[in-house]
């Protein structure tokens, strides 16, 4: 790391708001992969609020490597050409509060390292944005040396960890607030 | 609408006016100057400065079951959290920066050029990245089927642009100036008069959606949102300059705006940074 010596404040976030809808979505952009690629997997999840209630104006993203732990240069993420993985992806929750992305699994960066998709979570009535790590639930001894997850009690490690279904999908839930509200992230410089 | 919320309204199905039931504007500025008294207390006794809005902040009740009540978690950036999607002109038309333009006829009123700069935390600019942004039109109205507010749509008028940062994280947009809109956070809430805009840095932690705000507005001090930012030195750095040197003879009048964003944790290379 340079010597970080920051010079500049940076400028407040504000709430996404409720009309981002005709804005920001856009087609596809929620398949960071074709449907009909091999090992395409659903990651999916419902975004709820301090009630348990489903949050219908909230927007997610996505940030990933590709199943061999690449992380992606590739421009064109806005236009889909459906081959360019590009590692990125942008969803509009449902009425319901449930997001659908289409992707792969990422591979470990480096070696022994547990994979994770990071997610970035805007909603009406969050007035700054949240950052979370989706975690792949399979490699136990990647999961344990996890400085983040090592550094959690066991009820909130949980929550940054994917449920695989038993079709391969990935099930992760984002609770904002109340009963086992998911671990959200800082970081330096923030 | 919750469950919930329905419940009670049914339940409240005497009252013909629901926003009778709101709270008033003089309640939502008590909390707010209870909240910013508290801050400013707080600050004078040695207590930090924040430049960030509260996610908890009542005075914003949409706030109230959505911010998390655990602290964030403090983390290392790892991978992919030093790196950002890139985006480039095979993404972005470079006609979308000017939203005067997407339609047979002119948009109704002010046309502005608002323009800056996207900088890291170190100053250095934001190259070749992705700025989107969205507002209402002259009258207070979005084009979006949520938006009900009875103000006119203009047919000339979408209210969406993008473009990509050039060499020196510069970015330009020619719009319509936006006017001030009612939401019902409160009885007879109106938002100041905002542009939203959405970012993306070097590092994907850097990722921002944020609002711009115009100077000297007159609903600033009676918008929670806005007011959500505790200290005024951070408020500030919402609203643009009026910039008479971008304003063009019988054209458009200008703003300048700078966007910073959190400080990269990436290892820059001296020729990644020169270059
Ligand atoms: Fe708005």
């Amino acid at each position: 790391m340079t010597e970080a010596t920051t010079k500049l404040v940076a400028t407040p976030g504000q709430t996404i708001g409720p009309f981002y809808g005709y804005a920001l979505p856009f087609e596809k952009g929620h398949e960071l992969v074709h449907r009909a690629h091999p090992g395409s997997i659903r990651l999916h999840g419902v975004v709820t609020d301090g009630h348990g209630e489903p949050i219908p104006d909230s927007m997610l993203e996505i940030w990933q490597a590709d199943e061999h732990g690449k992380i992606s240069r590739q421009d064109g993420s806005l236009v889909r050409d459906d081959h360019t993985f590009t590692g990125w992806g942008r969803v509009a929750v449902d009425n319901v509060g449930h997001y659908t992305f289409t992707t792969v699994n990422p591979g470990p960066t480096e070696e022994g390292k547990a994979p994770f998709i990071l997610l970035t979570v805007f909603a009406r009535g969050l007035l700054n944005r949240l950052f979370t790590r989706i975690y792949l639930p399979e490699d136990a001894e990647a999961l344990a040396n996890d400085p983040l997850l090592s550094s959690l009690p066991e009820e909130r490690r949980r929550t940054l960890i994917a449920e695989r279904e038993a079709n391969g999908d990935l099930r992760f839930d984002i609770r904002l607030q109340g009963d086992n509200e998911t671990v959200f992230l800082s970081y330096p410089g923030a | 609408m919750s469950a919930e919320t329905q419940a009670e309204s049914f339940e409240n199905s005497h009252v013909l006016d629901p926003a009778a039931t709101a709270d008033s504007q003089e309640t939502i500025n008590k909390e707010i100057g209870d909240i910013h008294a508290a801050y400013r207390q707080g600050v004078e006794a040695g207590g930090s400065e924040e430049t960030q809005p509260r996610i908890d902040f009542a005075p914003y009740r949409s706030s109230l079951l959505r911010h998390p009540t655990k602290d964030l978690h403090h983390v290392d950036p790892e991978t992919i959290e030093l790196w950002s999607p890139a985006f480039g002109h095979r993404d972005v038309h470079a006609l979308e920066s000017d939203l005067t333009i997407q339609h047979n006829g002119e948009p109704i009123g002010e046309r502005i050029i608002v323009q800056g700069k996207v900088l890291d935390g170190d100053g250095r600019p934001v190259r070749g990245q992705l700025v989107e942004i969205w507002q209402a039109n002259a009258a207070g109205r979005y084009v979006h089927k949520r938006d009900q507010h009875p103000a006119p749509i203009d047919p000339n008028f979408t209210g969406v642009g993008r473009c990509i940062t050039g060499d020196d994280g510069s970015y330009k947009f020619t719009t319509i100036k936006p006017a001030p809109y009612p939401w019902k956070n409160h009885h007879n809430a109106w938002r100041p008069a905002h542009i939203h805009f959405s970012l993306f840095g070097t590092d994907f932690t850097q990722r921002m959606i944020t609002q711009m705000y115009f100077p000297g507005d007159p609903l600033f001090s009676l918008d929670p949102i806005y007011q959500s930012i505790t200290d005024q030195k951070a408020r500030d750095r919402l609203v643009a300059t009026y910039d008479h040197s971008i304003t063009s003879h019988e054209w458009n009048t200008g703003y300048n705006w700078d966007i910073v964003l959190t400080g990269s944790n990436r290892t820059w290379m001296e020729d990644e940074d020169a270059e």
